[in-house]
């Protein structure tokens, strides 16, 4: 069957199995391979992307439930050169030892601060309680959103002091 | 890498074509709502079919949560997220909420809907509880727009076994609403985060001038459905709450359970537990329509 979607804001029409995943769409298709595939059962959390703007665990949904839709990987999150801010916060807080679980705690974090500018500690380890991370580096993943939250902060209001001056 | 055996995938645009779809392809297809239950399932061969009808597309049809004084209409393709974060749903029936925090994950809340829990007729499915608890019945629609209401005891004819027929498709859950002062709750006692239930208890109480006019309790994972516990209505109505009440009540759930030992814990286990979250969800629901 075909299946036409927009991925991190390009469209793309490939020909594919009804049963392929969309974990494997991105990466064995696409050739995205910075979403990673792994626990296959919906519990680890490190294929997360978004759907339409929510995060969802790619190896439970179909590549043709995506098809029409827009999905966002971990490529979608950096400008360019330019990290996006939940990006810098893991890299300055240390929020990833190997790395693996990454793609998918940033795509998680960056949906949580996109509703919640400013989530506490319970509502940081609630939001990737569906994640695993095996170098248990939680208290990291932690401190590197809650820099982010206080970095965005500031960014905005460094944005409206100008506005107004 | 997992994934589900060769199947045909469909994509339903209305739940009259979905019917038609299934009309013409019979039981060589299923529908497909969040799939987080189904998916899994047919990755690991438990469950096989030759084409899936994917009914995502019907959110806007069969998403909804609506209030009126005589009952809650909620549409079948409501998610979980939906469910959690309704804040009518919550000061209607708190119970929906209590579960919701602790069903799955909040990603994996982001996909599944109200309709695939309980067709998925999991023992230990949680929504199924609630809306036994609740007294809810259940929509089917079938060829025609011909609709039947059944109550959730005949839903769920046993594991992974529901009243839905092949060309049917289940399209909203109804909960009555009586007069009187309800409260309710739900409490899930979990080995982790995002667990199945090693046992999960539902209370519903309805109370006027201080006494219960009616009250409910639903368990899972304690049985092959959800189970309804009609004595314990029966030992509740009439009565002003207390604790030695809430023992009763605990002690009948405990005895009319069914568990089985598995990796979750042993039966006797499980009947205390069947016990003591009655207890605890019942002086909650009391609590709540106190309050």
């Amino acid at each position: 069957m075909q299946v036409t979607m927009t991925v991190n804001g390009t469209e793309y029409t490939r020909e594919i199995e009804g049963r392929m995943l969309l974990v494997h769409f991105l990466r064995d298709v696409l050739g995205l391979t910075g979403t990673h595939w792994g626990c296959d059962t919906s519990n680890c959390g490190v294929c997360v992307v978004w759907l339409d703007g929510e995060p969802v665990k790619s190896c439970t949904v179909l590549a043709a439930m995506a098809g029409g839709h827009e999905v966002r990987t971990v490529e979608g999150l950096a400008n360019g050169a330019e990290l996006d801010p939940i990006q810098e916060g893991f890299r300055q807080c240390h929020g990833l030892q190997c790395g693996f679980c990454t793609p998918g705690m940033l795509m998680t974090c960056r949906a949580l601060l996109d509703k919640n500018p400013d989530p506490t500690e319970g509502e940081i380890r609630e939001a990737i309680s569906g994640q695993i991370c095996r170098c248990t580096g939680y208290s990291s993943i932690v401190r590197s959103v809650r820099w982010t939250a206080v970095h965005e902060a500031e960014a905005r209001n460094a944005k409206e002091e100008v506005a107004q001056a | 890498m997992q994934v589900p055996a060769p199947f045909e995938y469909e994509r339903a645009t209305s739940v009259d074509q979905a019917i038609g779809l299934l009309e013409r392809l019979g039981g060589s297809a299923r529908l497909v709502a969040g799939g987080h239950s189904l998916l899994p399932m047919m990755k690991l061969r438990l469950a096989d079919f030759e084409y899936l009808i994917d009914i995502n597309d019907l959110h806007g049809e069969l998403g909804y949560i609506r209030l009126s004084d005589g009952e809650v209409r909620i549409g079948a393709m409501t998610r979980h997220r939906e469910l959690l974060e309704s804040d009518v749903l919550a000061e209607v029936f708190p119970i929906f909420r209590d579960a919701e925090k602790v069903i799955a994950d909040p990603i994996v809340r982001n996909r599944g809907t109200l309709g695939g829990s309980l067709c998925q007729a999991d023992p230990s499915e949680d929504l199924s509880a609630v809306c036994t608890t609740l007294d809810a019945s259940c929509v089917i629609r079938g060829p025609g727009g011909a609709e039947r209401v059944v109550t959730m005891e005949e839903f769920h004819v046993g594991p992974y076994e529901t009243a839905v027929g092949d060309s049917e498709i289940l399209t909203e859950i109804r909960i009555p609403r009586k007069l009187e002062r309800a409260g309710s709750a739900y409490a899930k006692v979990e080995r982790r985060a995002g667990d199945w239930a090693v046992v999960s208890a539902g209370a519903a109480v309805w109370l006027d001038r201080g006494r219960i006019v009616d009250a409910r309790v639903g368990l899972a994972a304690v049985g092959p459905n959800t189970t309804g516990i009609p004595e314990i209505s029966a030992a509740l109505r009439g009565h002003e709450p207390s604790e030695e009440l809430f023992q009763v009540a605990g002690a009948i759930a405990a005895r009319s359970c069914d568990p089985v030992t598995d990796t979750r814990g042993s039966a006797d286990y499980k009947r205390h537990l069947a016990d003591e979250l009655t207890r605890r969800t019942l002086r909650k629901a009391v609590e709540r329509a106190r309050s």
